[in-house]
């Protein structure tokens, strides 16, 4: 029970930090925002085109916008020393990492999951498939905050750890992309999508079980150098 | 460890202290650089000149074999990295992570050939440089782990925590590299299928087949010269500051 107590108390310090902190809250949906209103401007206002590629360019973006966001992660907590004090706690690292992760995923992911309908309109996507994009990203943005915050663990004892970051993460997330955007792009065509979804499920279980481990021995490698 | 025979054992412990290493490498050099070239030699002559051309590709599919033996090294150097980088995490063994680091620019570099070739033999073959399909974004993608690979390593000035750094990511490249295989493969498929590790027998005949599997092994070879061209340079580098590259270098040098 204390290691859910310990987990319970890191999830509640970081919200309490980023309301106090609104801002870093808003970035990356403002990002999201402002990436997915430059596709139309780009591309010219042909709602034909716009329909059939809009599940990418709202699940690229997703994607974006949480790389923008995955520095926050742990940078502040490494600047101010806290993250010592997490690494020497009794608790399992792993667990602790989880519920950082947790709190970066609510204070990130889920803004993303709120303003993503009101995008998926602007991009006139049908409506059948707003509940699969809603869907996917519930389960699939969750995946890009476990497996990206291996990459942030990794870099953040660098003082120039943003280039290297993408270039460690994109690769790794593109099967959720995959998988995420045909879900979406089927279901407005009115296929069935449940394969799509089952397999988000099982990556968003295996990246739970899996990702903090490698999460936890890079942050004690990044504390230790 | 109580099923692997002693003798092995204390290969492997022998294999670990540098010095050792180095003269070991040193001696062994010579012997694999003849290797090589039997190898690379009789299989170019097999596949260039023996081998009958192919009834609907002509000439072109010689290319195979460069671009078949590099594609499989850039897999197979993965593996081995991340075998090497988990003992380096778990041991501590200094000789395993710089076998890891050295193996990430050779792999990158067989990745991108395999890329290259393939897109030159794509041209007349499929009429474009460039397909979106899905071994091809698969290799694309592996060639960007790569390079991650290579990127943070040479982020991190400290080496020892570098190569540790490099590790983790390589394992968790190495869990992640079928899951983006299977995804990218279901995403889009326009490559020609397996034709020679099928479970019956392989849809190529013999006369193409032996000078294929001459070269991956001479490319296995290939990939043991430079790791070790590679290991050594890098373990002089770590090493410098100890007694017996001084002792090394005052000897060859004359410092």
């Amino acid at each position: 029970m204390a290691m859910f107590d310990a987990f319970a108390a890191i999830v509640r310090r970081d919200l309490v930090l980023a309301m106090r902190r609104r801002s870093e809250i808003a970035n990356p949906v403002l990002f999201f925002i402002l990436v997915i209103t430059l596709f139309p401007l780009g591309i010219g206002a042909q709602p034909k085109l716009l329909q059939a590629i809009a599940p990418g360019i709202i699940w690229v973006s997703a994607l974006l916008a949480t790389m923008l966001s995955l520095d926050s992660l742990f940078r502040s907590d490494f600047d101010d020393g806290s993250l010592e004090q997490i690494l020497l706690s009794p608790h399992p690292t792993s667990i602790l990492v989880l519920g950082k992760i947790t709190a970066h995923w609510l204070t990130t992911g889920l803004p993303l999951l709120i303003v993503a309908p009101l995008l998926a309109v602007f991009l006139g996507m049908p409506n059948q498939s707003l509940s699969i994009l809603l869907l996917t990203l519930f389960l699939g943005t969750p995946i890009l905050s476990l497996i990206g915050a291996v990459g942030v663990a990794l870099t953040v004892g660098l003082r120039r750890g943003g280039m290297i970051l993408s270039l460690l993460v994109l690769p790794l997330y593109v099967p959720v992309l995959i998988f995420a955007s045909n879900a979406v792009e089927m279901a407005s065509t009115g296929l069935p999508v449940t394969a799509q979804i089952n397999i988000l499920i099982s990556m968003l279980l295996m990246a739970l079980v899996l990702a903090p481990w490698p999460t936890a021995a890079a942050l004690k490698m990044s504390i230790n150098s | 460890m109580f099923l692997v025979p002693d003798l092995v054992v204390r290969f492997f412990h022998r294999m670990a202290s540098p010095p050792h290493f180095y003269a070991f490498s040193e001696r062994l050099m010579p012997w694999l650089v003849v290797i090589f070239m039997l190898l690379a030699v009789t299989g170019l002559y097999g596949g260039l000149y023996l081998a009958p051309p192919d009834y609907q590709q002509g000439d072109s599919y010689r290319i195979i074999y460069i671009h078949v033996p590099s594609a499989w090294m850039s897999l197979f150097i993965y593996v081995v990295m991340a075998i090497a980088g988990a003992i380096g995490l778990i041991w501590r063994i200094k000789l395993a992570e710089i076998v890891m680091i050295s193996s990430a620019s050779v792999g990158a570099s067989f990745t991108f050939i395999a890329l290259v070739t393939g897109s030159l033999w794509g041209k007349p073959m499929w009429g474009t440089w460039w397909v979106w399909d899905a071994r091809l974004t698969s290799e694309l993608i592996l060639l960007f782990l790569y390079l991650g690979i290579i990127g943070l390593y040479g982020a991190i000035d400290d080496k020892r925590t570098a190569s540790k750094a490099v590790a983790i990511l390589a394992l968790v490249g190495v869990v992640n590299i079928p899951i983006i295989h299977y995804s990218v493969e279901w995403w889009n498929t326009l490559h020609q299928g397996p034709t020679v590790a099928k479970m019956d027998k392989p849809s190529i005949h013999v006369s193409m087949l032996t000078p294929l599997l001459l070269m991956a092994l001479a490319f296995k070879v290939y990939y043991a010269i430079a790791l070790i061209l590679q290991a050594r340079v890098e373990l002089l580098q770590r090493e410098r500051n100890s007694q017996w590259v001084k002792t090394k270098a005052v000897e060859e040098g004359g410092l």
